[in-house]
């Protein structure tokens, strides 16, 4: 509180800060030594005010009850235990709107490829990124996608150059960009001996145009582990496993039978439709399932190609598509929302509010 | 793929419900895009049966039916129909139905008589070209049963999704094949009305290049087969049939080809689309009298032939596609369409069937450098079965003589290089290796069985020998009858439990933890995360292009991060956002000898507001100015780039490494704004993958400092940054820290100068610094300000 002109009122100015420091038997004497009717220090200057002349005796009035009101305040306070508020909002209207400052976010993408490499770091994965431009024999052919095939089809390729000086001594030495992160498995596994296991975000291309579902470039998200004795058992219990602490403990999971060039055994696993449960709706086609990811044992030709010897080690890889998981999440209902800087959309994503 | 539900019973001789199969099938690896109900326009349609029939009292031609309609009601119905019958069953359509003519029915009085519904002709069901009279229902069903049911018309579409691994799953056998062996039970090609088991066509192999046909009325020379190309043709088979009769298919026949979405053209190129979808073996009818110099050859195309394919378009060919020719020319491109010339029409009584194997590879080639797919492209590409070629060719003939009448004048096998399916060995150590469940020796035999492979089990050394079928292309190494064993023992009865694992040794990439710190970093500056594409427009002449974009807009790697975030913040304006902070974590190309170089990078940019607006402000938030941007700049740097201090150079911020090299860059960006925008800051600083260095523990101080301010006048030739300099060099390690706290400029000050304060703070960490320690040491600083700067104190 400032001082008020006044020596008498303003010598009492310390002790209304120390009151909050108080006992609570102090605090009842100090009451009583300030504002009691007999002996109170401001009932006693109070008193004096009679004697005074109309002008002084009007402003060391207002004076001396501000103070008092002040006193009974920090009295008040402290003993009706209203809060930690030791400066009362005298004159304040608390209903007027706070101070805030801009509060970011990560984009939905990140957060969850980010929740999906926690989950499996606690299963002992380790993240690995590689480049996005690689050469033909990386991104396919030691990825075990046959030359000429339709399998190609399916990833329409954005090329950089039509050879490579790195590579012109075999075929694959085109340059292109990556349509997927498993060439990452590949050098994962020239990097040193098993076991290896990995988690690779990261984007890659494909020949698309935007429209609701496709993009030319978006993120993806696989993982690999291989060592000796490792079965399709385990991949579908990891995954099951994972599966379940991503979206949840109760999510009904089904595993089924695909077919990719890089994996053999392949598979898909289907979750529960998120948004019908179950009982079928246009998202799931009726079917009550929602495809999440394509996994498989890694074929042995892929480990061969890896320079890893397929017959005393196996492993299983998976990999998906968080942009997807985003869209579910969100309930976005075209991919391209993932690539807007919409400010309004930013914040209502983010969940920050400003 | 499109299935008929119907069609697989037929193979499997029971009933089957859309319900239960696509999951089953899916299973299998069959997933279904959709299941689509066939006919479903007549489902309400039911037998109405005729119990009461009185002429109209006021029309001649006109009768008056009661008509039982199922569930002990009755509908009055008038009808002109000349064939009505007491008695008799009709398809009755209630009112409120609608028909496949489009006609929706409501109630009306005929001269005065109410009808309720119709009775029905086939062809207002769509049913046939029979419009004279209602259609007789010869059924012992009751009355209010759906016709569909009664005629057996009702069926599902399924559209399944087959891998591309998969060409025996385009054709009816081979998805029943797949549905016996899940439901262990047997299932055969089903029999076809009309047709007689105990004739089988005679097909002649020939184990040479070509071969000579017998002759007809059309091809009174015989027909010369010939296969002139090493890989693209490995087998081709054709069989002459004479006297046949070109027209409508037959009903059965119809119905099929429309349940999997064909339309019926006639009965004889019904046929080769009926085998093709039955057998998954495209086919060829040629007309026979339309083939001249009596020879068909598979040879490659010149370069620069023609050929009009059969949806009227005409073809240049180039010398690697292979086409089927006759005496004159190509008269159609191999395994991908046949010609208009050579094709069957009403006029048409020799046919001439083809069915051949086109390499897969070469078919896709062409298919994609005529940019022409077709169902038998398809089929051609996934592989067909090599040895079932003869058993397709026989179900042709028989359909064709039974379908279409004509007699088998000659058919040829012609297989110049004979081979057999592969047999490979599978070990059961290696599927309990991979699948991690320990099956029997006899339980994977039985797999194996049961996807059509013939096997010799081998048990003193744990093994099977395994002859591949041959519609399974894609079975060629052990792993693929692996992945058959899991398949047939079914993925769902896998254990899920999880077993203990080795962690792996590799460490999380240090480029992603740098990332994943900077990210941080700025979501808690205020920025927002955005994710752009990282191909777009050229942003230089040296940037890397995409040999084959989408368009011209995504026709270059990007090489710097910014120019996408400004694009988005023109498109905030657009929408009215004013305030705008976004920040993208991205790679960013450039040209490099051999590859492009990739460089992780973050960029950032900030307009408007620099705080949400706030009532104490009076309605006048300060935007975001330099000083934000300075701010921001060094927080990035720090964040993802620690060895790197940022410097002025310019009009602009640089953040340089010891070494000199630049590592990001800070300023004023232009952009398209409009009147209201706030000026726009942007920043983009490479990623460091190295970990920032732990700083050192330095005990906190015990001892309090003191702090002096200064004003000084500093002439504009002198930076902030070199006084700061001078003072810590003046400052005798007492001083721990200094601060601009304000600048002036104006009256008061000489022009060319500018006062700054600056918050000197002093500490001694060992000893309390005295009033007179601190004073001397503000005189050493003022006089080496005075002498190395000219700055002197403000009077």
């Amino acid at each position: 509180m400032d001082p008020t002109g006044y020596p008498d009122l303003d010598a009492l100015l310390p002790r209304l800060a120390a009151i909050e420091g108080l006992t609570p038997d102090a605090l009842e004497a100090e009451r009583i030594a300030i504002l009691g009717r007999k002996q109170g220090a401001l009932t006693a200057l109070l008193r004096t005010l009679p004697a005074l002349a109309p002008e002084e005796r009007k402003a060391l009035g207002a004076a001396v009850n501000r103070v008092k009101q002040a006193f009974e305040a920090a009295f008040d306070h402290l003993t009706t235990g209203t809060g930690d508020r030791p400066e009362a909002a005298a004159g304040l209207d608390l209903t007027m709107p706070g101070r805030g400052r801009w509060i970011g976010a990560d984009h939905p993408v990140t957060r969850v490829t980010t929740e999906i490499c926690e989950i499996f770091a606690s299963l002992g994965f380790a993240v690995a990124v590689g480049p996005e431009v690689e050469d033909e024999w990386m991104n396919f052919f030691a990825l075990n996608f046959p030359e000429n095939h339709p399998a190609l089809d399916a990833h329409d390729t954005l090329f950089l150059s039509e050879g490579s000086s790195e590579r012109a001594d075999r075929a694959g030495g085109r340059l292109l960009l990556r349509t997927h992160t498993s060439p990452v498995q590949i050098r994962t596994m020239q990097s040193g001996p098993p076991p290896y296991r990995v988690v690779i975000p990261g984007m890659v291309y494909r020949n698309d145009p935007f429209d609701p579902s496709h993009a030319p470039a978006f993120a993806q998200i696989e993982g690999l582990a291989v060592d000796e004795g490792i079965g399709m058992v385990d991949l579908k219990a990891t995954l099951t496993h994972f599966v379940r602490k991503f979206f949840g403990p109760k999510t009904a999971v089904r595993f089924r039978p695909s077919y990719f060039p890089f994996t053999e055994p392949s598979g898909e696993l289907d979750i529960e439709c998120q948004l019908c449960h179950g009982n079928g709706c246009p998202a799931c086609k009726q079917t009550g399932w929602m495809e999440i990811l394509g996994c498989g044992m890694v074929h042995p030709n892929v480990l061969t190609n890896a320079g890893v010897d397929a017959e005393k080690y196996s492993g299983w890889a998976f990999g998906m598509g968080p942009g997807r998981v985003a869209m579910n999440r969100y309930g976005l209902p075209d991919i391209r929302y993932l690539y807007s800087g919409d400010m309004r959309l930013l914040r209502q994503l983010g969940g920050t509010g400003r | 793929m499109n299935v008929s539900r119907r069609w697989l019973e037929a193979f499997l001789n029971r009933p089957l419900v859309a319900r239960d199969l696509v999951p089953r099938l899916a299973m299998l690896g069959l997933p279904a895009d959709a299941v689509e109900p066939v006919n479903a326009q007549l489902a309400p349609v039911v037998v109405g049966h005729v119990v009461e029939l009185t002429p109209h009292p006021n029309a001649d031609r006109l009768s008056v039916c009661q008509v039982d309609v199922g569930g002990g009601e009755r509908r009055q119905v008038v009808t002109g129909a000349p064939n009505v019958a007491l008695g008799a069953k009709y398809p009755f359509a209630a009112l409120g139905v609608t028909l496949p003519n489009g006609l929706t029915l409501e109630k009306r009085k005929l001269r005065g008589e109410v009808s309720e519904g119709m009775l029905c002709s086939a062809d207002e069901l769509a049913l046939g070209q029979d419009h004279d009279g209602l259609m007789t229902l010869t059924t012992d069903a009751p009355a209010g049963t759906p016709i569909l049911e009664v005629l057996g018309l009702g069926d599902d579409r399924l559209v399944l999704d087959v891998s591309p691994m998969r060409g025996d799953l385009l054709g009816h056998k081979g998805i029943a094949r797949e549905l016996a062996a899940s439901l262990k039970m047997p299932f055969r090609l089903p029999a076809v009305p009309g047709t007689d088991p105990a004739v089988g066509a005679s097909i002649r192999r020939v184990e040479r290049r070509a071969a000579r046909m017998a002759g007809s009325s059309a091809l009174p020379d015989g027909l010369e087969i010939a296969v002139e190309t090493g890989s693209s043709c490995r087998r081709f088979t054709a069989a002459i049939i004479e006297g046949v009769a070109v027209g409508p298919s037959p009903d059965w026949l119809r119905q099929r080809l429309e349940a999997v979405g064909q339309r019926s053209i006639n009965n004889l190129v019904d046929i080769t689309n009926y085998v093709m979808f039955e057998l998954g073996q495209p086919l060829h009818a040629f007309d026979g009298a339309r083939i001249r110099g009596g020879r068909l050859a598979a040879r490659l195309a010149t370069a620069g032939e023609r050929v009009t394919t059969l949806d009227g378009t005409e073809r240049t060919l180039s010398a690697s596609m292979t086409v089927v020719a006759d005496g004159a020319g190509a008269v159609g491109v191999a395994g991908i369409m046949g010609g208009g010339d050579s094709e069957v029409s009403d006029g048409t009584t020799t046919i001439v069937l083809e069915a051949a194997y086109w390499d897969p590879g070469e078919t896709r080639m062409t298919r994609r450098a005529l940019g022409l797919a077709s169902e038998a492209s398809q089929r051609f590409e996934r592989g067909v079965d090599l040895w079932g070629l003869p058993d397709v060719l026989r179900r042709a003939i028989e359909l064709t003589l039974v379908v279409a009448g004509g007699r088998l004048v000659d058919a040829v096998d012609v297989w110049p290089v004979p081979s057999n399916p592969p047999r490979i060995f599978l070990r059961q150590a290696r599927v309990r290796q991979i699948v991690g469940v320990d099956l029997s020796l006899a339980a994977i035999e039985q797999t194996m069985v049961a996807i059509g492979a013939t096997v010799l089990s081998k048990p003193d050394d744990g093994r099977l020998a395994v002859d591949v079928p041959g519609w399974r292309r894609d079975l060629t190494t052990e792993i693929d009858l692996v992945e058959e064993v899991a398949r047939i023992y079914g993925y769902d009865k896998l254990p899920d439990d999880l077993r203990p694992f080795r962690a792996g040794a590799q460490v999380r990439a240090p480029i992603d933890v740098a990332a994943a710190r900077v990210r941080q970093g700025l979501a808690a500056e205020g920025l927002f995360e955005v994710v752009l594409l990282p191909i777009g427009p050229a942003t230089s002449d040296q940037a890397v292009p995409v040999l084959n974009p989408l368009s011209a807009d995504h026709g270059f790697l990007r090489e710097r991060l910014i120019p996408g975030l400004i694009g988005q913040v023109e498109a905030n304006w657009a929408a009215q956002v004013r305030d705008i902070r976004l920040f993208e974590v991205g790679t960013a190309f450039l040209a490099g000898p051999s590859r492009p170089a990739e460089t992780t990078r973050v960029a950032a940019v900030v307009t408007g507001a620099g705080a949400p607006a706030h009532w104490s402000d009076s309605g006048k938030t300060a935007d975001v100015d330099w000083w934000d941007l300075k701010g921001l700049f060094e927080r990035t740097v720090s964040l993802a780039n620690p060895g790197a201090s940022v410097q002025v150079e310019g009009g602009e911020l640089v953040a340089r490494l010891p070494g000199g090299q630049v590592v990001g860059r800070a300023s004023v960006l232009s952009a398209d704004a409009p009147p209201w925008a706030g000026p726009v800051f942007g920043l983009e600083v490479e990623l460091d993958p190295a970990a920032p260095a732990p700083v050192p523990f330095v005990p906190p101080p015990t001892v309090p400092s003191s702090s002096r301010d200064l004003a000084l006048v500093v002439p504009w030739s002198v930076s902030a940054e070199s006084v700061t300099t001078e003072m810590r060099k003046s400052g005798a390690g007492l001083l721990e820290s200094v601060a601009v706290i304000d600048e002036y400029r104006g009256p008061g000050i000489a022009p060319g100068a500018r006062s700054l304060a600056f918050r000197l703070v002093f500490r001694r960490r060992e000893k309390t610094l005295k009033d007179n320690e601190v004073d001397s040491a503000v005189n050493r600083i003022r006089g080496a300000l005075e002498k190395q700067l000219g700055v002197t104190l403000r009077s």
